[in-house]
């Protein structure tokens, strides 16, 4: 099981490595803001952890923090991304 | 006959009980299967972003494959009502916030609240871990991988959550965060502060559960300590690497509750600032551990700016300006923060459509390090309308310098200063710049001859090819324009 984790661990990060490199540097604010919307990820944990009175609060507030991660994340590089223009 | 009887009621006792697991099993490789097509959105939508022009679709497949990750979640929570009804309401909270955030936000202010963001992924993988932390306390002792996974997704978590509300206020210039702490042996305390975490995390293995809550208290004093030292110029430095982190901190969170799209989108977000961090630190000839420990000194250089400038200044004047701008091909502008500051993006873009309407090819010249974040400057004039083509990254627009007439220099010092290439005992030698003085003739607008951050004097400035124009950013470049307009 961890040794599974592990593998796709390393595997996804020779992958961002590949991928990022080829990112041009006009790109990069906007790609930190939109993975920094894809680490909200952790919303998911924070979902299943939201059970319990003590494990119940703590997720809650997980929710709410991921949430806006996610949601200001991909929103805000949306908005960077439409200014982007190629010369008429 | 007796043991078909037997069979029967095996049957009838164990029926349900079967169905139940199977049908456990059954949904969990259902979610697995929803995980992995979101993660692989995920990958596509970081891809999308190697272009301008397929950037918006990319961000839009990371958002797809997020909602189908809480879909998924949705389907298979199975907690009480009461607790899924708190999950929407936390959404809900969340997605009010967010969208303000995401609308109200300037670009100027871009890094501040990516800053904050990243802190706030960073909180909340550190409070999964810990929820899992209090349910496996009230029952099951997990296996010390998961006691030390929980126990860095509260390291990491707390440091990012900590140093990111640390930079986001500095970056804000919140009074509060204006004063750097800083006292002697800082160094060895965040390395007592580390070690003391480590053996926590330690002792988490072992299948305890209370030193979490001293660890990420430490681990959040440690996060101050780190960012709060570090100077304005280091900044984009600073949010690469909290970027990465709130990308660890989703991944170790997802080893603890063993969750393969947390393990995998976190590990792209921490590959991503990794090799943000790395060229953000290149782009300033400054090693890693020299930005997040040591501090940047401004030598007494041998030379004082007196000695460089005296006499060799040569002042010029919006309407001279005008006329050497009258029949060139090329001009090159080169922006640094200065520009953003002075909010006098729109004014360049101005001058520089006025410029191609007479036949001369336009473009940017941006150095790495020319904004608060990496990209910045782009992001600052694409809201400009400058269109990305013109923008040239440093590597494509160093080689046609000296085929350029005029390159304009705009708020920019230290990254077109030539002592980083000449001079081994300056402090930014070996910095890669913007080699502008190899252009035809350069002309400088700044309001003095005041240094950069690096605080060393800077030749170009009485180069024998160099113009300076004193005054403030905005109204030096409206004056031009219509001197331009003029001619």
């Amino acid at each position: 099981m961890l040794i599974t984790a592990l593998t796709i661990f390393v595997l996804a990060m020779f992958v961002g490595f590949e991928i990022i490199t080829k990112v041009p540097p006009t790109l990069h604010t906007p790609l930190m803001s939109g993975s920094n919307a894809i680490s909200g990820i952790t919303l998911v944990g924070a979902i299943l952890a939201t059970d319990g009175p003590i494990a119940g609060t703590l997720g809650f507030i997980a929710v709410v923090f991921a949430t806006i991660n996610v949601i200001g994340g991909f929103l805000v590089t949306h908005r960077m991304l439409g200014m982007f223009r190629k010369k008429k | 006959m007796f043991e078909t009887s037997l069979d029967i009621s095996f049957l009838a006792v164990s029926e349900p009980i079967l169905d139940k697991v199977g049908q456990a099993i059954a949904s969990a490789t259902w979610a697995n299967l929803g995980y992995l097509i979101s993660a692989t959105f995920f990958i596509f939508g970081i891809k999308g972003m190697t272009h301008p022009r397929t950037a918006v679709r990319g961000n839009m497949l990371g958002a797809i494959g997020m909602i189908l990750a809480v879909l998924v979640t949705l389907w298979q929570f199975h907690g009480s009502t009461t607790a899924f009804l708190v999950v929407l309401l936390g959404v809900a909270m969340g997605t009010i916030v967010g969208v303000i955030l995401a609308a109200k936000v300037q670009m100027t202010q871009m890094p501040q609240l990516v800053a904050l963001l990243n802190g706030f992924g960073g909180i909340a993988s550190l409070l999964v871990a810990g929820a899992e932390v209090v349910k496996k306390a009230a029952g099951i002792p997990y296996p010390a991988a998961t006691g030390f996974a929980a126990a860095l997704a509260g390291i990491i978590g707390a440091v990012t959550f900590s140093g990111s509300i640390v930079a986001a206020g500095k970056l804000h210039e919140l009074p509060a965060f204006k004063d750097p702490i800083r006292f002697d042996g800082q160094q060895i305390a965040n390395a007592l502060l580390v070690g003391i975490c480590l053996i926590l995390a330690f002792v988490m293995m072992a299948g305890y559960g209370w030193p979490f809550w001293l660890l990420i208290l430490l681990a959040g004093v440690l996060g101050v300590l780190l960012v709060s030292p570090i100077g304005g110029a280091d900044m984009p430095v600073v949010i690469a690497l909290l970027n990465s982190y709130s990308g660890l901190a989703a991944c170790a969170a997802g080893f603890v509750i063993n969750n393969n799209v947390l393990i995998i989108a976190g590990a792209l977000v921490g590959a991503s600032g990794l090799i943000l961090t790395g060229i953000m630190c290149r782009a300033m000839n400054r090693s890693l551990a020299h930005v997040l420990f040591g501090t940047l000194e401004a030598k007494p250089g041998s030379v004082t700016a007196d000695e460089i400038y005296s006499g060799k200044i040569k002042e010029t004047s919006a309407e001279e300006i005008a006329m050497l701008l009258d029949s060139v091909q090329r001009v090159v502008f080169v922006p640094g923060y200065g520009l953003a500051v002075a909010q006098a993006q729109h004014i360049v873009r101005e001058l520089a459509e006025l410029l191609e309407a007479r036949g001369a090819e336009v473009c940017y010249g941006i150095h790495p390090v020319a904004g608060r974040m990496p990209g910045h400057m782009n992001v600052l004039l694409a809201e400009a309308e400058v269109p990305y083509d013109q923008l040239k990254e440093m590597d494509e627009i160093n080689p046609l310098f000296p085929q350029t007439d005029v390159v304009i220099v705009i708020g920019a010092n230290d990254v077109v200063n030539p002592v980083a290439l000449t001079d081994p005992n300056c402090p930014i030698y070996g910095m890669p710049i913007l080699t502008v003085h190899e252009a035809k003739t350069v002309i400088v607008i700044k309001r003095s001859l005041s240094p950069g951050f690096a605080g060393i004097p800077n030749p170009l400035f009485a180069a024998d090819n160099c113009l300076m124009y004193f005054g403030d950013g905005k109204k030096a470049l409206n004056d031009l324009i219509a001197a331009v307009r003029e001619s």
